[in-house]
């Protein structure tokens, strides 16, 4: 398990002040601007060397994002830094602990992340069902700058920095990077195609680097504590602490911040309290947000929570969300569910997406109940494959990749529906013992 | 497509006046259509206060897209668009229960039925004006599930014996306790936290 000693996020449960005294008696805005004086390239070379990879679900490494932002930004085109706090991905919570119990690890890191890319300012999008988490970040950020921390001589240096707070509405394309920019210019969140990517035409046209709100929250700890401290702990190219939200079927469902690499079984005695009815009962896990592909019990037992261990089993880590289902889960309906999700939040601007996400969906019902013809799952199979790949953003990827999952490890359990359903009593022999006993 | 509903009077409080000022200033010169989701934001909630219903009528919409100089029609596109404009009435109180997969995995059917048998119909406001029921998409609280969202707060871990007792109290006039409904400390497991305990 982490020590205590090597946790960033110290108030995750809002035990403690979440306000500017009690978020610097926890050591944030402690000589900002001694950080700051290590100027943007030297804070750069930091965080690449920390190794930290993007927590927003891609894993890109944050440091060399940032390298793509100009080093000499022209007054006509300011740069942007945009903080991607709509977090939707079903089975992701994090941000949401980040937000209302540390807030000022995110206003820091905003600071320093601004600085490095040589930015003016920073816009944090966040998802308009967190009012309250929204109306918390406001309150800090107004702590922020009655201290000097942020506005026109941040911590008393002479950057000018602004950090504004932006509100959504309802719509999980936005955490799309190119979404989130439409949407935060005033249109509807679609996404643009890219090149260009957005470090060179972005926000208003300008240079923006969008960053998830965990990414830019550890930068702080980071530099403070310097990167071969983040890069010491997880495994080469996995490497720092993570926060990780299990839900679903284990005892006691939380949020915690991990090791990268930590096991799969020892995420889940450690913190949860094991699996809902023994280890035995663990039917499947969706490990990273609903667009992975979930992975089977006896797959995923001993497995490392990190990009590459799950990347191994065909999955990823995505968000680190998650979704734990025990055997008493109607695995087919629990995957239509997230179909349901993926139609209802598609953009509706790229073809493929538009009408596959809802063709999907339906067939996906049909399957639940067994009402299909066998050679609708091939057809499935098919049709998921001329979505992923063929749209602008990956919302086309991340609605076929569950469904692609779900026929690759319990192909035999769909099979057994549609044969009982057509009338053939006896369950065929290619089914597991464990999907038998799921009816 | 949202009605006029007979509110073309429709204009900001001196409140909200200045509020939408300050919302408008925090983007570049220019760039004004970027507050477009926020006065959406401030009429909706004007909406609520003048009216008991927080919903955007098509004469508010529009008052909205004229400050900012924007096309009506863009105006417009974005009040469709996000699902949390509303462009019909609703309830005072708006219960949204989160339905996806792992509510759903923690019970969110039961939750759904347990408003249905409080009388809420899904996108209909009670004969009594104060509630309306939407199944709504993650709501990003998973480790809490099964939660609802009523107006601006989460209720979460709950049960359908909770969930009726909080329709019960908001049908009298009060405001129930957001958050676990299980004496639970936010997203730390039941029973209490298995780090930091010793800086508690």
């Amino acid at each position: 398990m982490l020590a205590d000693s090597d946790r960033i996020f110290t108030n995750l449960y809002g035990e403690r002040d979440w306000g500017i005294e009690g978020a610097m008696a926890r050591g944030d805005w402690r000589d900002t601007a001694d950080l700051l004086a290590l100027g943007p390239d030297r804070l750069i070379d930091i965080v690449k060397a920390s190794g930290l990879r993007g927590r927003g679900g891609a894993g890109f490494p944050t440091g060399v994002k940032w390298g793509f932002m100009p080093k000499e930004p022209r007054p006509d085109r300011p740069s942007y830094l945009v903080i991607n706090a709509d977090e939707s991905e079903p089975g992701t919570c994090k941000d949401r602990e980040i937000i209302r119990h540390d807030p000022h690890k995110l206003l820091e890191g905003a600071l320093l992340a601004g600085y490095a890319m040589r930015a003016r300012a920073c816009y944090i999008y966040i998802r308009g069902e967190f009012v309250r988490e929204a109306e918390r970040l406001e309150a800090a950020v107004r702590q922020a700058y009655d201290r000097g921390f942020l506005g026109a001589k941040a911590c008393g240096t002479g950057y000018a920095y602004d950090v504004f707070v932006h509100r959504g509405a309802g719509a999980y394309i936005c955490g799309e990077e190119t979404a989130l920019i439409e949407s935060l210019e005033g249109k509807k969140g679609q996404p643009r195609l890219k090149p260009p990517f957005p470090a060179g035409v972005g926000l208003y046209g300008c240079p923006t680097t969008v960053n998830n709100v965990e990414s830019i929250a550890v930068i702080p700890t980071i530099v403070r504590r310097g990167a071969e401290w983040f890069a010491g702990i997880g495994r080469p190219n996995n490497t720092g602490t993570k926060l990780f939200c299990i839900s679903g079927h284990v005892e006691r469902p939380c949020t915690v911040e991990e090791a990268m690499g930590i096991s799969f079984r020892e995420l889940v005695e450690t913190h949860c309290g094991g699996i809902r009815g023994g280890w035995d009962n663990l039917l499947a896990v969706i490990p990273g947000g609903s667009s992975v592909p979930l992975v089977p019990a006896h797959e995923i037992i001993d497995a490392p929570m990190d990009f590459d261990g799950l990347r191994e089993l065909k999955s990823g880590l995505g968000t680190a969300a998650v979704i734990v289902m025990d055997r008493s889960t109607d695995i087919v309906k629990a995957i239509a569910r997230i179909s349901y999700f993926y139609k209802h939040e598609s953009c509706g601007q790229c073809t493929p997406c538009r009408e596959g996400t809802g063709w999907m969906w339906r067939v996906m019902n049909r399957l639940v109940t067994g009402d299909a013809e066998p050679h609708e799952i091939d057809l499935l199979l098919d049709v998921a494959g001329q979505v992923e790949g063929h749209t602008i953003c990956a919302l086309g990827d991340a609605a076929a990749w569950p469904i692609q999952g779900l026929i690759r490890h319990f192909r035999p359990e769909i099979e057994a529906r549609i044969a009982r359903r057509r009338g053939f009593v006896q369950v065929p022999d290619t089914v597991p013992p464990l999907a038998a006993a799921a009816e | 497509m949202p009605s006029a509903g007979g509110f073309s009077g429709f204009r900001w409080t001196e409140a909200n006046a200045l509020r939408a000022a300050e919302i408008i200033g925090r983007y570049p010169p220019g760039r004004q259509q970027s507050a477009i989701m926020p006065l959406l934001w401030l009429a909706q909630y004007q909406m609520l206060e003048q009216t008991g219903s927080a919903w955007l009528p098509l004469p508010v919409i529009e008052y909205v897209a004229d400050q900012l100089q924007m096309p009506r029609m863009r105006a417009l596109e974005v009040a469709t668009f996000y699902t949390m404009y509303n462009l019909k009435p609703v309830g005072r109180f708006h219960v949204q229960v989160c339905g996806t997969t792992p509510c759903m995995l923690r019970g969110a059917e039961d939750i759904m039925a347990a408003c249905r048998a409080f009388g809420l119909k899904t996108g209909e406001v009670t004969h009594n004006g104060l509630f309306t029921l939407s199944e709504v998409e993650c709501l990003g609280a998973c480790v809490n599930a099964p939660m609802v969202q009523v107006n601006d707060d989460f209720y979460e871990d709950l049960t359908p014996e909770t969930m009726t007792a909080i329709l019960e109290a908001f049908a009298r006039g009060e405001t129930p306790r957001p958050g676990p409904q299980v004496g639970r400390q936010f997203s730390a497991p039941l029973g209490g936290p298995t780090t930091l305990r010793e800086l508690a």
